[in-house]
This record gives structure tokens, C-alpha cells and sequence, in this order.
């Protein structure tokens, strides 16, 4: 039994799961609020943008890369997603095809240039966050957009039933996508061969390719996959605020990042699992509603996201030290 | 072209030519449309004192990429060093030596946020990516606590004065600039520590097996930097007459692309001083041109990040 539990210990995602149900469990009796209903759809709902562009991250950094510019990515798609909304409506369907094939376009253009121009992927797309930052800016004029039509402004509910406390619920537009976002990220990571492709070019990418795998190829999927839900997460946040702003969602990109890592998937790709990721969504996700519900004033927040984002990677670090140790032992 | 730039005996460092080419080309620009307003002592004086804070937080920032780190937390350290300084100074803000006591703890903040950094990297061994992400949202959240998130004001002339004063034309900040990039530069250039961190930059394993204590030039590194964003701090507050959690936050990634285009190699070991400074003067003078002609400034952000990435190319592509 011990032994079979030994692997485990070692695991990065364990930790965290440890971490996150003592959480759950101190909230739960410090606050009544925490384990209702409706604070539980309300804290998937709130971080719904945060996962699904944190599942295109992970994919990214699997890969061995990194994208900082899907902020822009994101803002850009969403303001031509919206624009074309309003000008000749549609419906759900259109919206994120657009502004996932806007998301597409840019993403393969990272891929381009981090392919061809063999720089750290973090210089090309902090670079690139600027050229279409600027340019959404500058084509925009910082303006906002709203008055959507109602079909968009009313969302999607699916299930609606009126639970025991008096409220509606229903699975809504920001959960559905989240669900089909995480579960077509872990149908492509887990079950699919270009999956497989992903962690080998992360892992050691010549030798993916000399056993023959196309890296430019793969590449070009992750940028544009990446961008695709950047969209995608655009449009859900566009429906959540009921508006669009260009620089709402400007310097989102660290914040991403923190929960990825905060899950254990490697800065220099090749190691991490999904399920790490949602453990540090969650966590991020359960830290800034627990501290909401208990009180504490919100200057707080950051610093105790902080601490517990510098301990995390401190432990990981820590316990990969002790390994690499004993493994050349 | 090759043959012309050799032809002028120009520098033998490529990048440094490439940037040399994109100044020549802007400047003659702005002499063929607007000569006699960018090339006036106010517009010459304005663009130099705008210069140095992006200037000293590329350095704090090169300094960490030439050993192949990364520094996240130079903007939260900023504010947190003029945080600290600003809320001593304003308790008492003729006293001189209250001035003196507020720079003192300024550089105590930055020394240890320095420190704390270092020893995440060197001894704990997390990446440096994500250990000065992790201390930039702490240290963020630190400011937000210390001020309240709100603005503190009401500097002596005497610190203003680093801001906004000139010496015989030449403005403080650049001044500023000028004295700790040359300090950087011997530092870099002519003591040991500054080849241990070329040399870690290369090749951190083989740099530790030949007896370097390379997790002890880490944590220098990181206090470098740090102080660098003290000096910055100085200069920001000058400049704004006041102190604020979230100030200057766009600088952090413009830092890291004006330490790239200055030459630094992303993954350490490669780049120089001289070719920041440089780099520093081009987006500068791109920045002041393009605002005298009347172009957006997100245009010339834009330009910022598409000068870094022609700047790549040319460089992958000649070699």
C-alpha cells in the first residue's frame, strides 16, 4: 500500500490537491457561503476566462515555448468578433469562429517567427504583444463597444433549475466553454498523436526530429491553437461584461502564466499534465473568492497570492533538486 | 551595404553596426522632414531626460539576461524602493536628514528584494522566469498594502531636483544614467564578478565544476539589479513628484526588448553595455521623431516591436 502510494508523493499535482482541500475545508467551516451553489458556479464562472486561455498556454510551454502576447491576441479577435456582431449580428456560432480564426491568423504568425528566426519565444511574442497592442489601439482609438444584440447579451442556459436556496442556475455560456475547452485540450494531449508530438518536441526537440516529427508543423499548431482560445476566451469575456474595451485584458498574461506554472507544467517544456493546471486555476480561483467571503480587504489578495505562488514553485524547485540529487547518487 | 559599412571602418560588433544604420536612417528622417525642431536644444534636452529610466531599467534587466535569468520584479521593486522612500520623506520633508534616512531604507528595500530573489534562484533553484514572478506579485501586493493604493506627494527640491535639474545643459537623469552605465560597464568589463556572469551566462554547470561560486555571483546579480531599480526609483519619483503602487508598469517588457535590441542574448553570455545604450537612443529618438510628426504613439509602439523583430531577422539571416 505504502509503496504503491510512494509515486504519488512525488507527484507535483498531489501536493497541490493536498493544498487546495485543506482550503476548501478551512473555508467551508470559516465561511457558510463557501461550499453553497451558487458560490461554486459563481467561482467557475469568474475564472472560466483564466482556465480556458490557461489550457493554450499549457499546450505552449508543453511545446517549449511561451506566448505573452495572447492578451492582445485576445483583445484583437474580440474587437472584430464584436464589431461584425453589431454591425450585421449572427449568432453565437459566428462569433467564435471569428474570433477564433482572427486568433488563428495571429498565432500563426508567432509560430512563424519563433520557427523561423530560433529566438526564445518569449522576446518574438513580447514583441509581437506590442505590434498588435499598438496597432488595436491605434485602428480602434481605445474605444468601447457595447449594445449588443439580445441573443449575445442573454448568453446561453442550459439546465436551468431552481436549487433548494430559491435561486435559477443552469449551465451557462462561460461554463460550457470552459468544460469543452478542457475536455478537447485533454482529448488532444492525452489520446492523439499530434499530443504525444507536443510533449516529445517540448521534451527534447532534436530528437522529435530525428524520429521524424515535423516541429515546424507542431509549432505552427500550438501558436495557433493558443490564439484560438485566446478568441475563444475573448468572446466569453465579452459576454460576461456585456462589453468590449480594448485594454481589458492587458497584462492578463502573467497572471495565466502564474497559474500554469503554479500547476507544474516546466518553463522548459515537455513536463506537466492538465490536470495540474485546473489544481492551480482552482487554487487561484478558491484563494481570491475565500478571502472575499472571510473579509479581508482586497489590498491583501495580491500579496497572499504571492506568497503562495513563490512557496509552490519554491517546492517544486525544492523537491526536483532532491531528485536530480539522489538520481546521480 | 556590407561592403559600404566596412568601407567606413565601423565597428567590428555586428549589432552594434545594425543599430548605428537604424539611427543614421532615423535621424536623417527627421532631418529631411522636421530638422529644425527635432534637432532644438529643448527637443535634444527633453528626449534626454526622458531616456534614462527606461535606460537604468534595461540595465537592471540585462544585467540578469546575461546570466541567461530573466528579472520580472523590476517595476514592482521600483515602486516598492519609492514606496518605502516616499513615506519617510513626506513625514518630515525639509529635514535633510530625513532625505538621507528615506534613500538609506530605499536602498535596504531594494538590497533585500534583491537578496531574496538571488536566493530563490541560486539556492532553491527555481527559474528565474518564475521566481521573479512570483516576488512580482508579492511585492506588488506589499505596495497595494504599504500606500493604501493611493498616491503619496509633496517631495523637497532637493530630490526634484535629480528629475527635472540640469547641469550645464545636461539633465540630471541622464547624468544619472551615464554614471551607473559606466559603472555597469567596469563592472561587466574589468572585475572578476563581471566575467562570472558572461561566463554563467554561457554555461552555468561548467562555470560551478571550475570552482566559481556561481550561486553566490547569482545572488550579487539580483542585488545589482535591484539597486539599479532603486536609482530608478529616485529618478521616477523626481520625475513625478510622487509615489504609487502600479506606476510605469509598460516599462517591464519594453526593458526586456530594449535590452534585446541593445544585443543582450536572451539565453546569457552575449552583450554589451554600449549596445544598450545604444538601443536606448533608437527607440528614443523613434519615439520623440514620430511624436514631432504627429504619429499615434501606440503606432510607435507598435514600431518598437516590429524594429525588434526586423532587427532578428537581419541578424539570422546575414549570418
Amino acid at each position: 500500500m505504502l509503496n504503491r502510494l510512494r509515486p504519488l508523493l512525488k507527484q507535483h499535482e498531489f501536493y497541490l490537491a493536498v493544498l487546495i482541500s485543506l482550503l476548501v475545508i478551512i473555508l467551508s467551516v470559516m465561511s457558510e457561503d463557501f461550499m453553497t451553489l451558487g458560490n461554486i458556479f459563481d467561482m467557475t464562472v469568474s475564472s472560466a476566462i483564466l482556465g480556458i486561455m490557461a489550457c493554450g498556454l499549457f499546450v505552449v510551454l508543453i511545446a517549449g515555448g511561451i506566448d505573452i502576447s495572447f492578451p492582445a491576441t485576445a483583445a484583437i479577435a474580440q474587437y472584430i468578433s464584436a464589431s461584425f456582431i453589431l454591425s450585421s449580428g449572427g449568432n453565437f456560432a459566428t462569433a467564435f469562429a471569428i474570433a477564433a480564426a482572427v486568433g488563428i491568423i495571429l498565432g500563426l504568425i508567432n509560430a512563424v517567427l519563433v520557427y523561423q528566426l530560433k529566438v526564445p519565444s518569449i522576446i518574438i511574442t513580447i514583441a509581437m504583444l506590442n505590434v498588435y497592442f499598438g496597432l488595436l489601439i491605434y485602428f480602434s482609438d481605445g474605444a468601447w463597444l457595447y449594445g449588443f444584440p439580445d441573443w449575445f447579451m442573454d448568453g446561453i442556459n442550459l439546465f436551468n433549475f431552481t436549487a433548494s436556496d430559491g435561486y435559477d442556475y443552469s449551465l451557462n455560456l462561460p461554463i460550457i466553454t470552459l468544460l469543452v475547452v478542457i475536455a478537447l485540450t485533454s482529448l488532444l494531449m492525452n489520446k492523439t498523436r499530434l499530443g504525444r508530438q507536443i510533449y516529445a518536441m517540448g521534451g527534447n526537440s532534436d530528437a522529435a526530429s530525428r524520429i521524424g516529427i515535423n516541429l515546424f508543423g507542431v509549432t505552427l499548431f500550438v501558436y495557433a491553437y493558443m490564439g484560438a482560445l485566446a478568441g475563444i476566451a475573448a468572446m466569453v469575456q465579452a459576454q460576461i461584461t456585456q462589453s468590449v474595451a480594448p485594454n481589458s485584458l492587458m497584462g492578463f498574461e502573467l497572471t495565466v502564466l502564474a497559474a500554469v506554472v503554479l500547476g507544474g507544467t516546466s518553463m522548459g517544456g515537455g513536463k506537466g499534465t492538465l490536470f495540474g493546471v485546473i489544481l492551480g486555476v482552482a487554487l487561484l480561483a478558491i484563494i481570491k473568492n475565500g478571502l472575499t467571503l472571510l473579509g479581508v480587504p482586497a489590498y491583501w489578495h495580491t500579496l497572499i497570492t504571492g506568497l503562495i505562488i513563490i512557496l509552490s514553485i519554491s517546492m517544486t524547485a525544492w523537491n526536483n533538486k532532491k531528485q536530480t540529487a539522489m538520481g546521480a547518487i | 551595404m556590407q561592403q559600404v559599412l566596412s568601407a567606413l571602418t565601423m565597428p567590428s560588433d555586428k549589432n552594434i553596426r545594425y543599430l548605428l544604420v537604424i539611427l543614421a536612417a532615423i535621424l536623417v528622417m527627421m532631418a529631411a522632414t522636421s530638422g529644425g525642431t527635432f534637432f532644438s536644444l529643448t527637443n535634444l534636452q527633453s528626449m534626454s531626460s526622458q531616456m534614462p529610466l527606461l535606460g537604468i531599467l534595461a540595465l537592471a534587466m540585462a544585467i540578469c539576461m546575461l546570466t541567461g535569468g530573466i528579472n520580472l520584479s523590476i517595476i514592482a521593486s521600483t515602486n516598492a524602493c519609492g514606496l518605502v522612500m516616499a513615506s519617510i520623506i513626506t513625514q518630515a520633508p525639509d529635514s535633510t536628514w530625513m532625505l538621507i534616512a528615506a534613500l538609506a531604507a530605499g536602498l535596504v528595500t531594494a538590497i533585500i528584494i534583491g537578496i531574496a530573489n538571488g536566493m530563490l534562484i541560486a539556492y532553491v533553484g527555481v527559474s528565474p522566469i518564475l521566481a521573479t514572478l512570483g516576488m512580482m506579485t508579492f511585492i506588488n501586493g506589499l505596495n497595494l498594502l504599504i500606500s493604501g493604493g493611493s498616491v503619496i506627494s509633496g517631495f523637497p527640491e532637493a530630490l526634484l531636483v535629480l528629475g527635472n535639474g540640469t547641469v550645464a545643459g545636461i539633465p540630471m537623469p541622464l547624468i544619472l544614467f551615464a554614471v551607473f552605465a559606466l559603472g555597469l560597464w567596469g563592472l561587466l568589463e574589468h572585475t572578476p564578478l563581471g566575467r562570472y556572469i558572461y561566463l554563467i551566462g554561457s554555461n552555468e554547470k561548467a562555470t560551478r565544476f571550475s570552482g566559481i561560486n556561481t550561486q553566490k555571483a547569482l545572488v550579487y546579480v539580483y542585488i545589482i539589479s535591484s539597486i539599479l531599480c532603486w536609482i530608478a526609483a529616485i529618478i521616477m519619483m523626481a520625475k513625478f513628484n510622487s509615489a504609487k503602487a502600479g506606476y510605469g508598469e509598460s516599462y517591464l517588457l519594453i526593458a526586456i526588448l530594449a535590452a534585446v535590441l541593445g544585443g543582450i542574448h536572451p539565453d546569457g553570455g552575449f552583450g554589451r553595455i554600449i549596445g544598450i545604450v545604444l538601443a536606448l537612443v533608437v527607440l528614443q529618438t523613434l519615439e520623440s521623431g514620430l511624436n514631432i510628426l504627429g504619429v499615434s504613439s501606440y503606432l510607435t509602439m507598435t514600431l518598437w516591436g516590429a524594429i525588434l523583430i526586423i532587427f532578428i531577422s537581419l541578424q539570422r539571416f546575414r549570418s
